[in-house]
Formats: C-alpha cells, sequence, structure tokens
C-alpha cells in the first residue's frame, strides 16, 4: 500500500491552523470564532496523527484523543458562554466585549 | 506603706488615662475632680510615704517594680529610688503640682479644652515623678522626655494661635539640643562604666576615675549640656520667656516649680561625677552667675508681667546652678523648694490679676489694683519678698546659704559672692517696680475690673502658697545622708549685714522711681546711652537675634534653596519613569479579543524564529 508522504499530512495541517487563525482573527461573529478555534484544533490533531504513523508510535492517536475530548469541553464551556453574553447583549458581535481596556 | 511609692506616678497616669479616653466627654467638674484628685491622692501617699521614710531613719529605699529590658548585661529596671533628695522633689512635685492643679480648676474654668488641659497636666506629673524617683538614668531619661513633651503641648495648648505654636515648637527643640548633648552623656557612662543604675554607677565613677579625669569631664560636661536645655541657662535660655504663651498654672508648675528645676535635679543627683571635673563644676557655677545678671538686668526692661516673672526664675535658677558650682548641694535643692514656693505664688497671683483684667498682661496697663484685687495684692508682696530675699521669709534663707557657701570657696568664690549680691540687689528693683506698678500708682487700665476673679479653689491655693513661702524656710530638708555632712561656713557680720541689706536697697531704689516718683524714669532714659541700652536688655541681650542670624536663618536659607528637594528628584524620575512606561503598556490593553489572539500568534512566531535561528 502505497503511503502518504508526512510532508502532505503536515502541510495540510499548517493550512488547516492558518484557515483556523485567520478566521479567529478575522471574524467577528463569535459563533465562528469558536468554530475557528475547532479548526485549530483538529489542525493540531493531524500533525500528531501524522506524526505518530511516521514514527509508528502510539502516543499520537492518543494525544489526538485528548484533545477531542478538550474540544468537546471546550465547546460546551464556549457555548455556555455565548449564550450568556447573547442574554445580555442581544449580540454575537465579538467587538461588543471590548470594555476591558487599559 | 513605703512599697506603695509605685502608686505616686500611677494616679496621675490613671487620671491622664480616664481623661484622655473619654476624650473631652465628661462633665467639668468631673474632670476638676479627676484631673486635681490624682495629684491630691499623690499628695497624700507621698506625705505618707516621706513621714515613715523620716521616721525609719534608713538613708535611701529601693522599690523594684519590673525589669523593663534586659539585652545582654544592660537590663535597666522600672525601680523607684527614694532619698532625701528625691524625697524632697517629690513633696514639691506632688505638693505644688496639687495646689497649681486646684488652681487651675478655677482658672481654666472658661476654656472648652478644660479637659485635654488636664490630661496633659496629670501626664507632666507623672513624668516628673517618674523623672526625679526613677533609680537608673534610662528611668530618669524617660521622665526628662516626658515632661519636655507635656511642656509643649502645654505651651501650644492655645494652638488656635499661630504664636504659641511657634513658642512651643522654640521651646521642644532648643531643649532638644540640650537633651542629645544629655543622651550622649548617657551612652559614655553605659560604654564607660557599664551601668546605668544612678548609685552603682557614681559609686564605680569614684572608683575607677580620679579627680580631673578626661572622661569624667567629658561626661560631666554633657550632663551639664542637658540641664542647661532643661533649666533654661545660658546658652540655652531663649525659650523660657516664649514659653509665657501657655496658660499661667502652665508657667507656674512647668516654668516655675517643677520642670525648669531638672536640671538642678540631675546635676544634685550627680554631683560625685562634678566632684570629679572641678572645672566642670567650676562653670556650672559660671554658667549660673552669668545666667542670673543677665536675666536680672533683662528683667529691669521687661513690660509683660509674666515675662518679668519668666526672667526671674532664669535668675533664681541661675542663683541654683550657682549654689552646685560652689558644692553648695543642699543649699542649691533648699532654694530649688523655696523657690518652687514663692515663684508658684508669684505666678498663681499673676493669673488672678490677668483673668481679672481680661487677660492684660501688659504691667503699664495696670496700676492701682491693690484694693480691686486685695488676694493677688497680698500674694505678690509676700512673693515678691520672699524672691528678694527679705529677712525671714523663705528666700532669705536659701539665698542666704548659697551666698554664704560660694563666699567660702576659694578662687571664684568672690565673684561668685559678689555677683550673686550684685543679682540680689537686681532682684530687688526688679520684682518691686513690677509690685508698684501693678498695685499703686494711677490706673492705667484700658478697663478696670469689676471684682477679682476666682473662688475658693483659687484663693485656696494662693493662700496655702503665702503660708508656704513665709515659713518655708524654716523646713529642715534632710540632704545631709544624701550629699554628706557639708561644712559650715561663715561671714562676719559685717558681710552679712552687707547681704541682707543689698536686697532691701534695691527694694528701696524701686521705692523711690516707681512709688514716689522722686526719681524720674524719664530723666534716667534721657541719654541716648541709656536708650540702646534698654532696647539691649529688653531683647535679651539680643540673644535671639543673635541665634536667628547665626542658625535659624542658614538653616532656612537652606530650605530655600532645597526647595526644589533634590533628593525627592530622583525618586520622582522613577515615578515619572514608571509610569511613562505604564503610559506605552496601556495601549496595548484594548479589549479585543482579536488583538490578544494576534499578539499570542506574532510572540510564539518570534519565539519559533528565534528557535530555529539560534
Amino acid at each position: 500500500m502505497e503511503s502518504i508522504p508526512v510532508e502532505h499530512g503536515l502541510i495540510l495541517a499548517v493550512i488547516l491552523f492558518s484557515i483556523g487563525l485567520i478566521g479567529v482573527l478575522t471574524r467577528r461573529n463569535i459563533v465562528f470564532v469558536l468554530m475557528s478555534l475547532e479548526i485549530m484544533l483538529n489542525a493540531g490533531g493531524l500533525a500528531f496523527i501524522v506524526a505518530a504513523s511516521r514514527w509508528g508510535h502510539a502516543e499520537g492517536q492518543i494525544m489526538f484523543l485528548i484533545i477531542l475530548t478538550l474540544a468537546a469541553a471546550e465547546v460546551a464551556v464556549g457555548l455556555g458562554l455565548i449564550l450568556q453574553m447573547f442574554r445580555r447583549y442581544k449580540t454575537v458581535d465579538i467587538n461588543v466585549l471590548s470594555e476591558m481596556k487599559g | 506603706m513605703q512599697d506603695l511609692i509605685w502608686l505616686l506616678p500611677t494616679y496621675p497616669v490613671l487620671g491622664f488615662l480616664i481623661l484622655v479616653l473619654t476624650a473631652g466627654r465628661l462633665p467639668k467638674n468631673i474632670v476638676a475632680i479627676i484631673g486635681a484628685g490624682s495629684v491630691g491622692l499623690s499628695f497624700l501617699t507621698a506625705a505618707i510615704i516621706a513621714t515613715q521614710f523620716l521616721s525609719s531613719g534608713e538613708d535611701y529605699f529601693i522599690r523594684e517594680v519590673w525589669t523593663w529590658m534586659a539585652v545582654g548585661n544592660f537590663s535597666p529596671g522600672f525601680n523607684f529610688y527614694l532619698d532625701g533628695l528625691s524625697l524632697v522633689m517629690m513633696l514639691v512635685i506632688t505638693g505644688v503640682g496639687f495646689l497649681i492643679h486646684l488652681y487651675a480648676t478655677g482658672y481654666m474654668a472658661d476654656d472648652p479644652s478644660y479637659s485635654r488641659f488636664f490630661s496633659y497636666m496629670n501626664l507632666f506629673i507623672a513624668a516628673m515623678l517618674m523623672l526625679v524617683l526613677g533609680d537608673n538614668l534610662v528611668v530618669l531619661y524617660l521622665g526628662w522626655e516626658g515632661v519636655g513633651l507635656c511642656s509643649y503641648l502645654l505651651i501650644g495648648f492655645w494652638y488656635a494661635n499661630p504664636d504659641n505654636g511657634y513658642a512651643a515648637r522654640k521651646a521642644f527643640v532648643v531643649t532638644r539640643i540640650g537633651d542629645t548633648a544629655m543622651a550622649l552623656g548617657l551612652f559614655l557612662l553605659f560604654a564607660e562604666l557599664g551601668t546605668l543604675n544612678i548609685q552603682d554607677m557614681l559609686n564605680s565613677a569614684e572608683a575607677e576615675w580620679k579627680v580631673g579625669d578626661g572622661l569624667a569631664v567629658v561626661a560631666a560636661l554633657l550632663l551639664l549640656g542637658g540641664a542647661v536645655g532643661k533649666s533654661a541657662q545660658l546658652p540655652l535660655q531663649t525659650w523660657l520667656p516664649d514659653a509665657m504663651a501657655g496658660p499661667t498654672p502652665i508657667s507656674a508648675l512647668i516654668h516655675a516649680a517643677t520642670m525648669v528645676t531638672a536640671g538642678v535635679y540631675l546635676i544634685a543627683r550627680t554631683h560625685i561625677l562634678f566632684e570629679l571635673a572641678p572645672s566642670v563644676q567650676e562653670l556650672v557655677g559660671w554658667v549660673g552667675l552669668i545666667t542670673l545678671l543677665m536675666a536680672g538686668f533683662i528683667a529691669l526692661t521687661q513690660s509683660d508681667i509674666k515675662r518679668i516673672l519668666a526672667f526671674s526664675t532664669m535668675s533664681q535658677i541661675g542663683y541654683m546652678f550657682l549654689a552646685l558650682g560652689v558644692g553648695a548641694w543642699s543649699a542649691g535643692i533648699f532654694h530649688l523648694m523655696t523657690h518652687a514656693f514663692f515663684k508658684a505664688l508669684l505666678f498663681l497671683a499673676s493669673g488672678t490679676v490677668i483673668l481679672s483684667l481680661h487677660h492684660e498682661q501688659n504691667i503699664f496697663k495696670m496700676g492701682a489694683l491693690r484694693q480691686k484685687l486685695p488676694v493677688s495684692f497680698f500674694s505678690f508682696l509676700v512673693g515678691s519678698l520672699a524672691l528678694t530675699a527679705f529677712p525671714y521669709t523663705s528666700g532669705y534663707f536659701s539665698k542666704d546659704e548659697i551666698l554664704i557657701a560660694a563666699h567660702g570657696l576659694e578662687g571664684p568664690g568672690m565673684i561668685f559672692f559678689y555677683g550673686g549680691v550684685l543679682g540680689a540687689f537686681l532682684t530687688g528693683i526688679y520684682t518691686f517696680r513690677l509690685f508698684f506698678i501693678v498695685f499703686f500708682g494711677d490706673s492705667n487700665a484700658a478697663h478696670l475690673p469689676e471684682k477679682e476673679y476666682g473662688g475658693w479653689n483659687m484663693n485656696g491655693p494662693l493662700i496655702a502658697l503665702i503660708i508656704l513661702s513665709l515659713i518655708g524656710g524654716f523646713f529642715a530638708v534632710p540632704l545631709d545622708p544624701v550629699f554628706g555632712q557639708s561644712e559650715e561656713h561663715h561671714v562676719s557680720g559685717l558681710l552679712h549685714t552687707f547681704m541682707v541689706a543689698t536686697p532691701l536697697i534695691g527694694i528701696a531704689i524701686s521705692f523711690l522711681i516707681f512709688y514716689t516718683k522722686t526719681i524720674p524714669v524719664e530723666k534716667l532714659m534721657v541719654s541716648s546711652f541709656a536708650q540702646t541700652l534698654h532696647k539691649f536688655w529688653n531683647s535679651g541681650w539680643g540673644f535671639d537675634w543673635l541665634y536667628d542670624r547665626l542658625i535659624v536663618f542658614p538653616f532656612l536659607w537652606l530650605a530655600r534653596i532645597n526647595r526644589a528637594d533634590v533628593i525627592d528628584g530622583f525618586y520622582a524620575l522613577v515615578v515619572e519613569i514608571s509610569r511613562a512606561a505604564n503610559g506605552m503598556i496601556v495601549k496595548t490593553q484594548t479589549g479585543y479579543l482579536r488583538w490578544y489572539a494576534l499578539s499570542v500568534a506574532a510572540g510564539l512566531i518570534v519565539l519559533i524564529t528565534l528557535g530555529v535561528l539560534l
């Protein structure tokens, strides 16, 4: 079976990570910011799996499972916060939450 | 009962605490009972202790209360030491102190800060008792500073007037100079002799140092510095006249009867040290002589009734120093006691005059008061006679002893003697100048007194002090065990007549000038020399002028050029830098989430780049 070169996997992970980061930096809707964060987390997970299959170690897979769990918890908390925010400010625009400046 | 000596300062301290903690909420009559009563209780206890002590026939008595602190071999106790010297001081402080407290309950009756006044007074009595009863120099120093503090608080008692605050600060700062010298003296004594217990220290000083030893001279000089500051002697005398800014009972209690004589007590207490340093002892005599003459001349020209008495106090303490200087320790302390009686009397009587005239203090705005103010008149008469050493009043006996002892001294004794007699002559003139101007002649009062001020609580102390001033000379002070049997001095009958007659001549001159006006003052004042002299004496021999130029003005000049505060500039710079840095960093705190995410990402990129490159 022809194996996918490790570089391809890592480049895909970098592209995904960059897309996620750009999303976090540019999106104003907080739901999309959260989604972009998810993309970044998955990019990180992908990099772990690629590295694990390249060197034949199981730790990468375990790392990915931890990231999955973490992402699930993060989404739960994040969505809860978003609900609170929407209830208080009647908006999902992240720029509204900028009172805490120096 | 002697064990209860610790009660003496405890009563006034309790009174002080009650009055301070209630912060003036108590009604005035209760304040009066607590304020005067605590000192009265002290006096009763002191009287009982004194009778027991004298009948026991012992030379001294020590009551150990507790160890104050223990650091290595330095463990000063909080102990009381009673001997003839502290006995006399203790009785004067509590006795005269009680009379003055009683008087003050009437004198201060209209003052809104009644309670504050008595709390300070009680604290003063407690501190003064610590000073004279302490068995080591640490307790003595505690009392010493305590009375200084109370003096400061009470001179500036009417703090609404900035002049009073100035006078209080002046008194505090000037005496502080002396106190510093004294503290250095205590350090030196402890370093050299290893103990601060007064009796141990004197004994080991006597054993280790021979007469004229350099260390003894330095230690005695430093202690003399403290005494000179506290007792308002040359060259630290300038604070006492200004201290008259305080209420009159304060002038009577602190600046005549007790605190200003603390210097005399200190020297008498450490007299062995001064005997080991004869040159310093002679200096004590010179300081006393010069001060008593200077103050006498100044008193001739003053017009404020309290300032005249203040300069007279300075002059009389000069006599005490003179007595100490010639080694007549008992005579000095005896004069301290009689002076406490008649000077307290004079001050309290002047208080009645001042109150009756609605706070008029200029003697030239008084006159012909003898019928209007009979009690003050009689008090002044007796007080003035005792002050001028009129035969068989209290002042006569004590001053007599001093002058005779001075006469018996080798070396400068003759100068001391004739200087002292000249001082007595001046005393006669200035005392009766005051007396005749205030109570005789024409009335110059801006507002005539309707009646004499004061009830039983003001007249009672005056009468008690009149009696004490008359008979005080017959009290036998039990000082021989303290100072050793003093050698008997005698002068020839002619010389003695001369001594007694001189102040009487002074009185007679005063009578001619200010009563019958046979010698008109105007004629004396015609020449420009007399006027210059008058101005010079009136300014206190220009000492304030001199000190202003030597010390105060240079200091103010330094303060002025340093107004921008050079040292503070450095710290201000640190503050400015922090603030500028803060201003820069604060801009990054935008509150936008994306900014923070971006800075995290940018930081990461920088770190990774660094990691790759290096």
